[in-house]
This record gives structure tokens, sequence and C-alpha cells, in this order.
């Protein structure tokens, strides 16, 4: 076979720097939007002076153990979904039951962990404990727990119904090791 | 006094080495390197960070490289392994790139796999209590079950 032509051919590389740049900026984007979400909370403040004891009753406790057992003050919880109404339940009581809160200001839900707890667990409960939370906000202003989570504190106007809803309710959730 | 005109030059730029250059850019541009399993667990109640300049990261979990660090979850700060005595140093080279006015809204970021054990979790915690760093966030995915 004879060999064709020698001409002088190259592929025109000028956009392939164009093309590695969008895709440098796709993937910026994509993982900055993805990872900056979570739960958020404030752990108590560390003190030496041992805290005030407070009445059994406004203390509610949530306990996981190394096998990933739920108790709920004492009682064995098998459906996660069970858990926001009876954290709800215990902070509003709305029943006025002797074993249940106080007030609100007072109540304090206590989330107890193992060393061998699965840290999924941990997470989904606490976002059940959370859940409770927002709820209870959100319909003091008259929204859902959703709405009053995505409120921007920076806007005067939602900072106002921010702190409406959590006024008096502070999100007492204490964390400890068993 | 006559110019003769130059015969044809035609000098293009070489090209072919600019998309190199755009993917060393890229390496250096990704903030850091995975040292452990990262896979987030889910949740709905999310929140956003407001600033992410206010923001230092700790990501847990077991190393990938089992064969050089073991099996033992660690945590990864920049792209170092820390063990948990030397966070707060760490954190008070984070805390000295914030002016001190909002040095109270600093948020602790914790990314954490969600095949880890709370055991070393535990001990973070406490010592960010130590440290009186004790805004934390818990870095989920949005989960599409909210009952």
């Amino acid at each position: 076979m004879r060999r064709s032509r020698m001409t002088n051919t190259s592929v025109n590389a000028g956009s392939m720097a164009d093309i590695a740049f969008l895709l440098l900026i796709f993937f910026l984007v994509v993982t900055t939007i993805l990872n900056d979400k979570g739960l958020m909370l404030r752990l108590p403040q560390k003190t030496d002076i041992p805290p005030t004891p407070r009445h059994k009753r406004n203390i509610y406790n949530v306990l996981l153990n190394s096998k990933d057992h739920i108790m709920i003050e004492e009682e064995e919880i098998f459906n996660m979904m069970k858990i926001r109404p009876m954290v709800k339940e215990f902070i509003l009581n709305p029943g006025k039951k002797e074993n249940l809160s106080v007030s609100p200001k007072e109540a304090v839900v206590s989330l107890k962990t193992n060393r061998s707890t699965s840290y999924e667990l941990y997470i989904g409960v606490l976002n059940e404990i959370q859940a409770a939370y927002y709820e209870i906000y959100g319909e003091r202003v008259g929204l859902s727990a959703d709405e009053f989570r995505k409120l921007d504190r920076s806007n005067p106007k939602e900072r106002l119904l921010y702190d409406q809803g959590r006024k008096d309710i502070p999100m007492n959730i204490s964390f400890a090791e068993n | 006094m006559k110019f003769k005109k130059q015969s044809k030059s035609w000098q293009e730029i070489p090209t072919a080495a600019l998309p190199e250059i755009i993917f060393m850019m890229s390496t250096v541009v990704r903030e850091t390197d995975l040292l452990v399993e990262q896979k987030l667990p889910r949740a709905s109640q999310l929140r956003k960070l407001e600033r992410k300049s206010l923001v230092s990261y700790f990501y847990i979990g077991k190393p990938k490289n089992t064969q050089r660090f073991g099996s033992e979850p660690k945590i990864q700060v920049n792209d170092v392994f820390i063990e948990v005595n030397n966070i707060p140093m760490f954190v008070q080279g984070e805390i000295q790139k914030i002016p001190e006015s909002e040095q109270s809204k600093m948020t602790m970021a914790l990314k954490v796999d969600r095949d880890s054990k709370m055991g070393l979790l535990i001990d973070v915690q406490e010592k960010l209590q130590e440290i009186d760093k004790r805004k934390l966030l818990y870095n989920s995915f949005q989960s599409d079950l909210n009952y």
C-alpha cells in the first residue's frame, strides 16, 4: 500500500483549555453547594460548677446504647417516627401531665450516647429532636418547620419572626456519654 | 528607501500546552485532599452556614489508606491528620485569621463519616467545649424523608 502524502495535520487544541476550565469551575461550584448544610447546634457551656439540679420531670432522657437501641424515658422505641411527637409533647406538655416538663423554658432533652453508638443513628435521633423544636417555633409564628429554618437572620423582618418563634423556648439539648 | 515586504510569516502561539496549565491550576485550587472516608449522613432539619469564612472544618472517619494509617477513625484538618490534643492549637490558628469582632460567630463544621462510631466524636466535642468553641455543624445531606 502506498503511504498517503505527508500533510501537516494537528488537532486544534486551543479550545481544550476552555473545556478544562469549565470542568474545573463546574466541580468547584457543585462541591461548595453540596457540603455546607447540616444540623446546627450549640454545645452547652462547660463549667466546673455542677449545674443546678433540675427536677426530674424537666429532663427527657433519650438514650442510645452500644447496640443502637433507642430508649426514651426507659421505654424502648422501635419506630423513629414516634420520637418527634413524643418530644413535642414533653416540651409543651399540653395536658399538664405530672411526668412531663413544667414549662418549655425549663425543659431539657438529654441525649446520651455510648462510644460505640453509630453516628448515623445519633444524627437521625438528633434530627428528630431538632425537628420537634423547629415545628414548635414555626407553629408560633405561622410557618412550617422548613420555612422557619430557612428564615434569613440578616433580614430584619425575618429576624423578628425568628426571635419571636424562639422566644422563651430555648433549644435545650444536652449531650452526655454513658 | 523601500522596505521589502516580509514574506508570509505566519507565527501561531502554541496552544497545545494550555490544558496542562489549567489542570495544574485545578490541583492548586482544590482546597483539601480527603484522607478519610466521607459518606455524610442524611437529615431533614438542615440549616445553611451563614458565613463560610467563619468556619473551620474537621473531617472524621476511617483513613482511606488503611495500610499506612490503620483502620481506626482519625481526624483530618486541612491536609493532615491531627490528634484530639492538638485541636486547641489548630483552632487557635484559625481564630487568628478572623477579625476579633467576629470570633464569637465561629462555627466548627464536623464532617463525620456515617459509618463511624460516636467515640472519637465525643472526644472532639469535649475538647471543643473546653476551648469554648461550642457552635457546631454536623454536615449532612438533605434527606427526602420528612414525615
